[in-house]
């Protein structure tokens, strides 16, 4: 067996803008033809009259090898191109230039239950809905009772899924996805359905596809998702592959980009406060003082606030906080620098107060950050000096916090705990 | 859970041929692929049976329809074009002589409406997995078989209560049955891969329809076209077909000769036309319908 699963060359593909969701009625045809006849002959009834370009460059030259037995991640914006280069690699769509070459029987999976007809029983269902992924019969039969048990609908068997509730409606359709064992294994955005519970479910299985060996290609938003299952992964931006890599350099990269604050929010938001003392910026640290972009549970790290001194006397005692809280603004933890018994005095100008984190305890995700600095203040006695209205954000990206080796994080709750367990 | 995945794992083991394909722009017209619509039989199985499944569920009378269709304008024609307007009916009883023409004519009209609409019917699956496009126009064609042997039972009936009995002629029936299927499929090959892209054709169909029932030896025999004019008459080849059915059906008059040749003549032209357009389609589909 060749030692490349999949190899692509310079793919390139050209939507007309508009053109998906759209249909051309013959009307608009003829239209053009009575408006623009010799544009029409000429064959050009589709130029660009108003200036602007008429199609887009949905893929504009991508390269790039897999491995068989690798399982790569694909990450980038919506819009990126991540789901055309699927679309092209199952076929479904050919490409405007370029080459790919794919070794193997191929699955794909761009969608949970795809061809499941409403009026057909599960048991119905299964048979459809697998042969369109690409199953022979044979194979169905071998593995219809671990479908049906994988999706727990055992007593509904017979009934046409249009009774089905939703969620029994996913659990069999991703059973069946999820028994498909293909040498090539695409999958775009489909863990995105079903609750907390079923997600995970589904993780876990894609993880025991990637163990066993699959080549698995992987589009998805959910970064951690991305790291659990795949060594290595490519970033896709406008067409182009923008970062490649292993995965964790890819995804931190990448969420930093998205991350990274337009301007900073200190500069012009509402402030209260004496304003003897300003902050004026925020950024992660590393313990040696590089700039960090995202966190990682687990991880050291340092919160850094530039600030401003406009008017505190040298003796003047500062105490600094600051408080994370989730992407829903519910309060995580709140630290004033005065319960680890540290003030600050004889402040400069200008400076940078930093509170370092030995081992950051939250949960891979999205959190919102806020300060707030108190004058003279102990026991939260004392004047506010400033308080910017503002949310900072913070992303956490899955680390190690439990020094398993193990960054697979699956935790629905932002704070991480550990200890020791025993039994008696 | 454990077990499961463990014999899962351990199952297969990849075969030593591994399969290798070549994606690039679509090139050239001539690439058809008949060993990958073999490979993909299965699924044509599935999705005849769907189609099948699918048909009358939810429906009082069921396969009923399959029956009722034809029987009901067999009786409507003997009543209005048999008795009231006296066409000749060259010694058929009138109700054999229509329901010989409905019987291709109804399973043509019904396998050319599904062909046509099925790639839009499916656009779901066609932007979401990979599989010959052609299944779907052939599944459409495929299965319409099945309303057809259900109304030919009443046919066999029919000819009973007539005291018909069949003559060597009836041996030819299933070959005027594979032309009726083929001209069904490169009709339906045209017209829905221009209706994955022009959705006028969905309004078009029932005039269409209608129209090439008239164009069609249905509701009066091909003898009232006269003779020099007959062979344009055949490059309908549904006229072939129901002249076809009536004869070898009844034994009766004579066999279709030359117009049948010109029909099956047509008919190759269509197919290979519309395979090629229905391939070149294929590959881009998915952005359009």
């Amino acid at each position: 067996m060749s030692e490349i699963a999949i190899r692509v060359e310079g793919m390139r593909k050209r939507y007309r803008i508009g053109e998906r969701e759209r249909y051309t009625a013959l009307r608009d045809v003829l239209g053009n033809a009575i408006k623009a006849p010799w544009r029409m002959l000429r064959g050009k009834n589709r130029g660009a009259s108003n200036g602007k370009p008429d199609h887009i460059w949905a893929l504009d030259g991508v390269s790039l090898e897999i491995k068989h037995g690798e399982a790569v991640g694909l990450i980038g914006r919506n819009g990126a191109g991540k789901t055309t280069l699927l679309k092209i690699l199952s076929r479904i769509t050919k490409p405007t230039e370029g080459r790919a070459e794919i070794h193997g029987r191929v699955g794909s999976l761009l969608e949970v239950g795809t061809g499941f007809h409403q009026e057909l029983t599960g048991r119905e269902n299964i048979y459809l809905n697998g042969a369109i992924l690409g199953m022979k019969k044979a194979e169905i039969d071998r593995k219809f009772d671990e479908m049906v048990a994988f999706a727990e609908v055992e007593t509904f068997l017979d009934t046409p899924v249009k009774h089905y509730s939703s969620g029994m409606y996913v659990r069999l359709a991703f059973a069946v996805a999820a028994h498909l064992e293909p040498e090539i294994l695409l999958v775009d955005e489909v863990l995105a359905v079903g609750d907390a519970a079923f997600q995970k479910k589904c993780l876990g299985k894609m993880n025991e596809v990637t163990r066993a060996g699959r080549t698995v290609v992987f589009v998805s938003h959910n970064m951690s998702a991305i790291e659990n299952l795949c060594a290595s992964a490519y970033q896709i931006d406008g067409g182009h592959i923008v970062r490649a890599g292993d995965t964790r350099t890819v995804v931190s990269g990448y969420l930093a980009e998205q991350h990274r604050p337009e301007a900073n929010p200190f500069t012009n938001c509402t402030r209260t406060g004496n304003g003897k003392l300003r902050v004026t910026s925020f950024r992660l640290e590393t313990p040696l003082g590089k700039p960090l972009d995202v966190a990682r549970s687990g991880e050291a790290v340092v919160f850094a606030f530039g600030f401003e001194n406009r008017g505190c006397a040298a003796r003047d005692r500062v105490s600094f906080s600051f408080s994370v809280h989730t992407d829903h603004e519910v309060a995580v933890f709140h630290y004033y620098s005065h319960f680890s018994n540290t003030v600050f005095e004889n402040l400069p100008a200008t400076g940078t107060f930093k509170c370092r984190l030995p081992e950051l305890a939250l949960a891979p995700g999205n959190y919102l950050v806020m300060c707030r600095a108190m004058l003279n203040g102990d026991q939260f006695i004392g004047t506010e000096a400033d308080w910017p209205q503002v949310y900072v954000p913070l992303s956490v990206a899955s680390g190690d916090f439990y020094g398993t080796g193990d960054v697979n994080l699956t935790t629905w709750a932002p704070i991480l705990v550990k200890g020791t367990w025993s039994m008696e | 859970m454990a077990t499961l995945i463990q014999t899962k794992a351990g199952g297969e083991n990849l075969s030593a041929a591994v399969p290798m394909v070549v994606i690039q722009p679509p090139r050239g017209w001539f690439d058809l692929d008949f060993a990958e619509m073999w490979a993909y039989r299965e699924l044509l199985y599935f999705f005849v049976w769907r189609d099948i499944k699918v048909r009358y569920k939810q429906t009082v009378v069921g396969a009923g329809w399959a029956v009722l269709q034809p029987f009901a304008t067999m009786v409507v024609f003997s009543l209005f074009f048999g008795k009231l307007a006296k066409l000749p009916p060259e010694g058929i009883p009138y109700p054999i002589f229509f329901y010989c023409a409905l019987l291709p004519w109804t399973y043509f009209a019904g396998a050319l409406s599904g062909a046509t609409s099925t790639v839009v019917e499916n656009q779901r699956l066609i932007t979401k997995v990979y599989f010959p496009r052609i299944l779907l126009p052939l599944a459409s064609v495929i299965s319409g078989l099945v309303d057809f042997a259900i109304a030919f039972v009443l046919l066999i009936a029919m000819a009973f209560y007539y005291g018909m009995v069949p003559t060597a002629a009836a041996l030819l029936l299933p070959a005027f049955l594979l032309l009726a299927i083929l001209t069904a499929l490169a009709a339906g090959l045209w017209l829905s891969a221009l209706n994955a892209i022009y959705r006028d054709v969905r309004y078009v169909m029932p005039f269409l329809v209608q129209f090439w029932m008239f164009a069609s030896p249905v509701a009066y025999p091909s003898t009232l076209v006269p003779e020099r004019w007959r062979w344009i008459y055949g490059l309908n080849p549904m006229a072939g077909v129901i002249e076809g059915f009536r004869w070898a059906i009844t034994g009766q008059g004579q066999a279709p000769g030359g117009l049948i040749f010109v029909s099956a003549g047509v008919v190759i032209v269509m197919l290979i036309g519309g395979l090629l357009y229905f391939r070149r389609m294929e590959g881009t589909v998915a952005d359009v319908v």
